[in-house]
């Protein structure tokens, strides 16, 4: 929790920094390339917009994430990237001053729904985040922990067995399985975060959220994360925020780019990379000022 | 610089080596554009000593290609360039590549004028040469002039010229066929000028796949194997 609020500060004093984010938020504007599906949507957001206070952070923002899609949202530091994917298991909640409007979707049902509770939701929408933050457990309770309370398994066999699955998905039962019972903060950077994305989909969720999985990580941990996206995209739901523009245009099928708040220009990703069609992507992209 | 804003990027060292292919194409182009020129007009005045001034350079040229490729190559390597910039370097090495055959067609046009020299002037084909000769190096001057200036209406005007070409060049083949069925005697000597004109003609085509590297330079639209007219349709179609 204490990481949480202290990117929920870090969050606030971008948007607070950013007085041009406040003086854009009267013009309205469009996102151009495509943003939205004609079907086959596993989350719909539309006209979101989010306040820190009443401090803007997100205008306006629409967009369809696809079934078993890897959607990468880039965009420079404070551009809103973060702050949208955490609207979409409700991780903003925890900020007392944060507020959200619009609709967002998941499958049709109103994730915002005073009425509904976020613990499956987040189930439903599990999290990866920037360091790696494995419970100080074993490894095998890291991965059990979640089927564990949510109460998905009754029998040790079965939660062998999601455990031993789960890391196995994650790619990383080969290396893990004699120690299983040694502590999660005992392995390497790429390793615990690999831990992470084992204990997210051990609770089989539907879309996995990933903020920045791969900043903390050598290359070669990086390239087993990416891999790792691209075999996870068969069975799930993916949208990852990145800083890294090369990771973005390997693993992402869509590419979402963000700028001040703003949802700027969505395309498949092998456009953006190409021919974006909008000149702040083009800027971006290409590393120029913008 | 330019519309492209190649020297708006955050690293000088960037903006230093887009430039620097830009510098480097547009003088292997004028080296090539020289040759074909020297080529064309060695062969209408059976000028064997300007033939091997042709053939001489091949060697600068084909020099100029390989150190092109590489500064793609390092481009690529060391910046992973994306949008516009990736496709500056990609029109670079194809451009490079049109250019460095463009100097083989023209030595191709300065041999046949040493064997002109040899065999002695051919009876016909001048006129055909002439003309086609002109418009082809009008047609490198536009490319290049296209590409210099990241200019998207002169690079479909290289196209339309190059529709011409290959009208003038159907019928000086077969004006000149009907010749040589009426004077067997001259087969050879006109041979050599159909040579050049082939060459001509060639070095035309590849001044329009300039054109086309720069239309996908400046708007990333592929227009290879479109028709003059499809070429105008993709480009009426949305400007970003």
């Amino acid at each position: 929790m204490t990481e949480l609020n202290a990117v929920a500060q870090a969050t606030i004093a971008q948007a607070v920094e950013t007085p041009a984010a406040a003086a854009a938020s009267s013009a309205s504007y469009e996102t151009v390339g495509q943003p939205f599906l004609d079907s086959g949507a596993k989350m719909s957001m539309r006209d979101v917009d989010v306040f820190y206070g009443d401090k803007q952070a997100i205008f306006n923002v629409g967009l369809d994430i696809g079934q078993n899609e890897v959607l990468a949202m880039i965009g420079p530091s404070g551009c809103g990237k973060s702050t949208f994917l955490r609207c979409l298991n409700r991780m903003n909640d925890t900020i007392d001053i944060c507020r959200v409007t619009g609709q967002l979707q998941l499958e049709g049902q109103n994730i915002y729904d005073p009425k509904l509770d976020v613990v499956p939701l987040r189930a439903r929408v599990g999290m990866v985040f920037q360091k790696p933050n494995p419970f100080p457990k074993s490894i095998y309770d890291n991965v059990a922990y979640g089927p564990r309370i949510h109460g998905l398994v009754s029998r040790r066999a079965e939660l062998d067995e999601v455990v031993e699955t789960s890391l196995r998905k994650a790619s990383l039962w080969e290396e893990v399985k004699d120690r299983l019972h040694a502590p999660g903060t005992g392995l390497s950077g790429g390793q615990q975060q690999r831990l992470c994305i084992a204990r997210t989909i051990a609770v089989s969720p539907e879309v996995i959220l990933m903020d920045e999985p791969c900043s903390a990580l050598d290359p070669i941990a990086t390239a087993k994360i990416e891999e790792l996206i691209a075999e996870l995209s068969e069975n799930f739901t993916i949208a990852i925020v990145t800083h890294s523009m090369q990771q973005a245009a390997r693993v992402s099928h869509r590419t979402a780019y963000f700028h001040l708040g703003k949802l700027i220009e969505v395309n498949d990703t092998e456009k953006v990379f190409t021919n974006p069609d909008h000149e702040l992507t083009e800027a971006y992209i290409t590393g120029r000022f913008g | 610089m330019d519309k492209l804003h190649l020297d708006q990027h955050i690293s000088q060292q960037f903006n230093a080596d887009l430039e620097e292919l830009r510098t480097q194409v547009l003088e292997l182009g004028g080296i090539v554009e020289q040759q074909t020129v020297d080529a064309l007009t060695a062969v209408i005045n059976a000028d064997g000593e300007l033939a091997e001034k042709v053939l001489a350079t091949e060697e600068e040229v084909d020099l100029r290609e390989l150190r092109l490729d590489e500064a793609c190559t390092q481009v690529l390597a060391r910046r992973q360039p994306a949008a516009s910039d990736l496709r500056m370097v990609l029109a670079v090495a194809r451009i490079t590549r049109d250019l460095e055959r463009m100097g083989d067609e023209a030595d191709k046009v300065a041999k046949m004028a040493i064997y002109l020299v040899e065999d002695g002037a051919a009876p016909r084909g001048y006129v055909e040469l002439r003309n086609i000769g002109n418009i082809v190096h009008q047609m490198v001057i536009t490319a290049l002039d296209a590409f210099a200036r990241f200019d998207v209406d002169l690079a479909v005007k290289v196209a339309h010229e190059d529709s011409k070409v290959d009208q003038e060049y159907k019928t000086a083949m077969r004006e000149l066929a009907t010749y040589m069925m009426e004077d067997p005697r001259s087969i050879s000597r006109v041979m050599n000028i159909i040579w050049a004109l082939r060459s001509l003609e060639r070095i035309g085509d590849h001044a329009r796949n300039i054109a086309e590297h720069v239309i996908f330079l400046v708007r990333g639209l592929d227009v290879r194997h479109a028709s003059v007219n499809e070429i105008e349709e993709k480009l009426r179609g949305p400007k970003k």
